[in-house]
């Protein structure tokens, strides 16, 4: 399986992103998503930032891809997403319907990303007959429907699309049209001062019993505790993906991408204490199940 | 515009067909449709009855098979099309790709409609379920402001239909799992969103306490009007502050934007609240069928009546209501 760095959720500073990608070219990881998946607004970044972290990320070995936006609103979203299909020498991870049109249109293969909904075999056939090469399982969904999918999948493809699960970091569960991070400030989302900028691992959400319940990302809802199935590399690969995602954070993502890397090479690891797992069972997702890592090796 | 409207049982489906609807919405009993609520929706006698009903006073019917089926799940939802096309329903509002594909290969003839949980936010998108199923409408996500519906509008391959009233999801439909992160259970998957099964009430020292699958959602102080726990409808900590960190409860009501949504080219409007009381569909579907046969004989001196408002007001979730994303300062 093939280890793979998502898109930055988050807001940086331009110069921590250029920092931070100067890393990530040392890192071990096969694929690196870079663009800008959660607010048109958020604009430290150009297009052409980007496309030069990915002419560097590409010559140090990695296989660069461009995401796009989760939710397009505004014709702007629009004319930027065809900007993106059109200058990207990179392949793209199209998030949403727009970008599957377009791509598929123009004949271009493309990533299905996590926003996607493909929640069943049919679809995933369709989206591969439109142009996925490779397709990421919407979050919510378990081994045992990952399974499923690619066996009703694969009765009607001659070869099936590559296969990526989310398998480290914060969960992107919600898009909404407020800014839940403007909202905070009392400030309208329209002038919202980019205050997501404060926020390099989002704004913490707790019930008024003090636990951790979401994690507040501008318009995006994440998951309150972080998912971790480093423990449970060996049950992805059972299941039949071939690319495991680690959603980048400002801090330790290295020694994330590390660990990783031993769980694949068949050495056992222990996952983050207080993280979560139960959506890879099939149990709400802030469940963490403590099942024993079945020991293959393959 | 259509005037589209709930009908969560046959009494409702009464109460939107005598008041009014142009159309009522359905689901059948099972986990097909995204108000997979004990008690509601329809099978077998009922669902002819139901139809009959309608028909016979001119009320087209549309069936909702609206949430995504799972490999294991896909008979239900094949059979829940198949059903919908023997009783010659008017059209079928779908969200999944593999149950619109079915569809329009199997029953070309009934009309498809895009769900709001297909969460189809710019024409691009829509573009991709014109070509791909000849969808014939698209019910927009509540995400969008006046203008962009006005965007989607000029540019889109199908008729539009939007949210004219109800309760308030704050979050794109079909891409959230809030409900699942809690419980396991989402609207995409199984139709559910803070699953009543998951709620308890608690009186306790610190106040009345609701919880989701044991997540204090929120606590209430005597004299407080409690709300059913919408996980997104909380009372949270953030940084501190404890307050509605995602949104309060509220209510959606457009009566006011009735002229702005004709003259971009909106062609139906939506009542949301199927899981809502049959005197809950009488009092909105009335109210709106006086606002919309006003404007029709009036459009220049369409104005808002207050006794309207009163009306709806009184139904509404949380007793408050707001233009949601159509307005941008909600946003």
């Amino acid at each position: 399986m093939k280890l793979t760095l998502g898109p930055n959720l988050y807001f940086w500073p331009r110069e921590q992103v250029f920092d931070f990608y100067t890393e990530v070219a040392g890192w071990d990881v096969d694929v690196v998503y870079l663009g800008e998946t959660v607010c048109p607004k958020r604009r430290e970044m150009k297009l052409e930032d980007w496309l030069e972290i990915g002419r560097s990320l590409s010559d140090a070995g990695k296989e660069v891809v461009l995401s796009t936006l989760a939710l397009l609103s505004a014709e702007s979203d629009l004319k930027q997403l065809r900007k993106q299909c059109k200058d990207s020498p990179f392949r793209i991870e199209a998030n949403d319907m727009a970008a599957v049109y377009l791509l598929s249109e123009a004949g271009v293969p493309f990533v299905a990303g996590p926003t996607i909904n493909t929640y069943n075999g049919r679809s995933l056939a369709l989206l591969a007959r439109s142009g996925a090469a490779r397709w990421v399982m919407p979050v919510e969904l378990s081994g045992d429907a990952l399974s499923a999918i690619l066996r009703e999948a694969s009765e009607r493809l001659q070869s099936l699309p590559e296969t990526e699960v989310f398998a480290w970091g914060y969960l992107p569960l919600a898009y909404s049209a407020r800014c839940f991070t403007a909202r905070h400030h009392k400030l309208p989302k329209d002038d919202c001062r980019f205050m997501c900028i404060q926020y390099p691992n989002g704004l913490e959400v707790y019930s008024q019993e003090r636990q951790q319940v979401f994690t507040i990302n501008g318009i995006q809802t994440q998951s309150g505790k972080r998912y971790d199935l480093s423990d449970r590399v060996q049950e992805i690969r059972a299941a039949g993906a071939t690319h495991i995602r680690i959603s980048p954070e400002p801090e330790g993502t290295a020694d994330v991408v590390r660990r990783f890397r031993r769980a694949l090479a068949g050495e056992a690891v222990v996952a983050d204490a207080d993280s979560c797992n139960g959506y890879w069972y099939g149990k709400p997702g802030l469940d963490r199940l403590s099942a024993p890592v079945i020991a293959t090796s393959s | 515009m259509e005037l589209v409207c709930p009908a969560g049982s046959y009494p409702a489906l009464k109460a939107a067909v005598d008041n009014g609807a142009d159309a009522v919405y359905i689901g059948f009993r099972n986990d097909t449709n995204a108000r997979h609520f004990a008690g509601l929706n329809f099978e077998g006698d009922k669902t002819r009855q139901a139809i009959q009903y309608a028909r016979d006073k001119g009320t087209k019917v549309f069936v909702a098979i609206n949430t995504y089926p799972r490999p294991d799940g896909w008979s239900r939802w094949q059979r829940a099309v198949d059903e919908a096309a023997e009783l010659g329903v008017d059209a079928l509002i779908a969200a999944d790709m593999s149950v619109l594909e079915y569809a329009a290969e199997a029953h070309p003839e009934i009309a498809l409609h895009l769900s709001v949980q297909g969460s189809s936010t710019n024409y691009e998108s829509l573009n991709f379920y014109k070509r791909h199923f000849n969808i014939r409408r698209a019910v927009l996500p509540r995400v969008l402001s006046l203008k962009q519906v006005e965007q989607v509008a000029a540019h889109s391959p199908v008729d539009l239909e939007v949210f004219a009233f109800g309760s308030l999801c704050i979050m794109a439909e079909g891409r959230c799992y809030l409900s699942s992160y809690l419980t396991d259970q989402s609207p995409n998957t199984c139709g559910a969103c803070s699953p009543a099964s998951f709620v308890r009430w608690e009186e306790t020292a610190n106040g009345l306490e609701s919880r989701l699958n044991e997540v204090l959602i929120d606590r209430y102080g005597p004299g407080e009007k409690a709300g059913y726990p919408t996980l997104c409808k909380g009372r949270y900590y953030v940084n501190g502050k404890l307050y509605h960190a995602l949104e309060e409860p509220t209510s959606l009501n457009t009566v006011e934007l009735i002229p702005q949504l004709d003259a971009i080219g909106i062609k139906a409007v939506k009542i949301e609240g199927r899981q809502r009381s049959p005197a809950y569909v009488e009092q909105v579907v009335r109210v709106w069928r006086q606002a919309l046969d006003l404007y029709a004989r009036t459009p220049d001196a369409f104005r808002v009546k207050p006794r309207w408002l009163d009306a709806l007001g009184k139904v509404s979730e949380g007793a408050q209501t707001t233009l949601g994303a159509y307005s941008r300062p909600w946003q």
